[in-house]
């Protein structure tokens, strides 16, 4: 459905995406992942006729969008990061307008709003002006607007952005209702989204493609090796100096790193990183134990797309007291 | 028609928002004061004509109706900036021209609806200044035609200037730079004529030919001059290209 070859789009100082290629099959749900700035957004302006690419093609159906914009245009639903709306129209008004230009007419008109109104339940406030709702139903508006033509190709740059989690979870389940009859292009920095959502994740990274491949494939590469957390404090007070608790930790088998956090209270924190297909959490409890100090604390984190990621994209030296701050739900 | 989808959703946006008011009331409200001053002038000299004897006729479209469409043609240089400014910049802020441009319409379909919306906006400003000189058809028998020539000559320097207006729009993001620009542009466009004054070089003639207002006289006077029509048919044509330049090299740089 959509076929992306060697695409490349450079600016007078720098290059946004460099030389990217992909395929997305018809029907399927695509994660678009990357830090900010990755190149994300200029790709999907590629593929909705937005912007011309500077070498490469980009395809959509059998219509390239250098060469047949109109033809890519109508099958098209693309909601930018801010949702495109007028917020002196009201919602009727801004669907029919949005239908007229997508070029539908008459009864499938009036059809296709009331049904898209329905689907993005945005059918209680269609005679309310933009300007006077809520973020939420601003985003539910775009997104009526950008399937109100029945497109083929839905382009959804950072839906759920902005949103608060009860809204995240809404607009979501939306977009999954929405797959099947249409082929999704969805980009987000949002890990657990994607793992929700999408079928396959193409991942760029400073506008190089990193990886394409399915959820279950990137998530395996890495399946087996975990993070945990640990914190040990002495037994009656006593002294306890980080280094000989981390020569402790390091002996006990299938460990691959400890690293020290800040300790407070007398208490000592660890990140403990496991090898491949270790599990480690009973190993070192039982090694805390018969040393003699006091365990408060164990448990895993982060074992997900978020550590594929930033392996992948090569981000710098994350910060292991927060594995979670990219988490929103 | 896309054309016309983009037509409506323009003046929905012009008459939901205080500006279209704005504008046209303050514009009822100067042409009222030009009005009132060039038929009060008129009763003046009528009244020393006839005390002094002389039965010369006096002319109603002379005298009222010409003086007050030169003036109406002043004030559309400073009111029709006013209606350009948000045709795009408002779209660029906001993001909605990612909306339009990624339709199936052509560029030239959406600057086509967004002039002649603000065209509309134009005329029907116009219309209210037709209500005073309506009264003049109630006490005397002034000639409409030479008024219609005025009228339709409003309407090709609006439509020059309107066009000028959407091109500075799609330069900038920033409504008010958009107001500013245009009403500069306006403005320049206005006094090059006054070069002429105290000139005679071919140079002098060149630039006053680029004047607005100087292709306004012959049809506020009731003449239809074929070279004044083709100036403002030639300005229209040039802003609106301008626009279609711009609207296309915003994909290249954005």
């Amino acid at each position: 459905m959509i076929k992306v070859e060697g695409l490349t789009k450079r600016y007078a100082r720098h290059v946004a995406v460099d030389n990217i290629s992909f395929e997305v099959g018809r029907g399927q749900i695509v994660g678009f992942l990357g830090p900010n700035g990755a190149g994300k957004t200029t790709t999907m302006r590629v593929l909705t006729c937005f912007l011309p690419p500077s070498s490469g093609t980009a395809r959509v159906g059998d219509f390239d969008v250098l060469e047949q914009p109109m033809e890519v245009k109508k099958r098209i639903g693309y909601l930018p990061e801010t949702p495109p709306l007028y917020p002196e129209m009201e919602v009727r008004e801004y669907l029919d307008f949005v239908g007229r230009l997508k070029g539908l007419r008459g009864e499938q008109l009036a059809k296709r709003v009331d049904e898209v109104a329905e689907r993005c339940s945005v059918a209680d406030v269609k005679s309310k002006l933009i300007g006077k709702l809520s973020k939420g139903y601003r985003q539910r508006v775009g997104l009526a607007q950008a399937i109100i033509h029945n497109p083929d190709v839905l382009i959804l740059d950072e839906p759920t952005s902005g949103l608060d989690p009860q809204q995240i979870i809404e607009t979501r389940d939306l977009i999954k209702g929405l797959a099947g009859s249409h082929t999704i292009i969805l980009s987000t920095h949002i890990l657990p989204e994607v793992e929700q959502i999408c079928e396959r994740v193409i991942i760029i990274a400073k506008g190089k493609l990193v990886a394409t491949d399915t959820v279950a494939n990137l998530t395996s590469r890495l399946r087996g090796a975990e993070t945990v957390s640990l914190e040990v404090t002495a037994r009656n007070g006593a002294d306890l100096s980080s280094s000989e608790v981390q020569e402790k930790l390091e002996r006990v088998s299938g460990v691959s790193r400890v690293s020290s956090k800040s300790a407070r209270d007398g208490a000592l924190a660890f990140m403990i990183e496991s090898q491949q297909g270790q599990h480690v959490r009973p190993e070192l409890a039982r090694a805390v134990i018969e040393a003699g100090w006091n365990l408060n604390e164990l448990h895993a984190v982060g074992l997900s797309l978020e550590e594929i990621f930033l392996e992948l994209t090569g981000a710098p030296n994350r910060d292991v007291t927060a594995p979670h701050a990219t988490t929103v739900s | 028609m896309n054309a016309i989808t983009i037509f409506r959703k323009e003046l929905i946006s012009y008459f939901r928002s205080p500006i279209a008011y704005g504008v046209m009331a303050f514009f009822a409200l100067i042409t009222g004061y030009f009005f009132y001053i060039a038929v009060a002038y008129f009763v003046q000299m009528g009244i020393q004509s006839s005390m002094m004897g002389q039965s010369q006729p006096m002319n109603v479209n002379e005298s009222v109706i010409q003086p007050v469409l030169s003036n109406i043609s002043v004030i559309g240089l400073f009111m029709i900036p006013m209606m350009t400014m948000r045709l795009f910049a408002e779209e660029k802020r906001t993001g909605t021209i990612e909306l339009l441009v990624t339709s199936p319409v052509t560029d030239w379909e959406i600057i086509m609806g967004k002039w002649l919306a603000a065209l509309v906006l134009y005329a029907s400003m116009l219309g209210l200044s037709l209500l005073s000189i309506a009264t003049l058809f109630l006490y005397g028998s002034p000639d409409w035609r030479p008024m219609l020539v005025g009228y339709l000559g409003l309407l090709l320097q609006g439509g020059s200037l309107l066009a000028i207006g959407t091109f500075i729009s799609t330069c900038t993001r920033n409504q008010i730079v958009a107001g500013v620009a245009g009403f500069s542009v306006s403005l320049l466009l206005w006094v090059l004529n006054w070069l002429s004054a105290f000139q005679d070089s071919a140079a002098a003639k060149v630039v006053a030919y680029m004047s607005v207002l100087q292709h306004f006289e012959s049809f506020a006077r009731g003449v239809l001059d074929s070279k004044d029509i083709l100036y403002y048919l030639s300005a229209i044509f040039i802003g609106l290209f301008l626009t279609g330049r711009s609207l296309e090299s915003l994909r290249w740089r954005a």
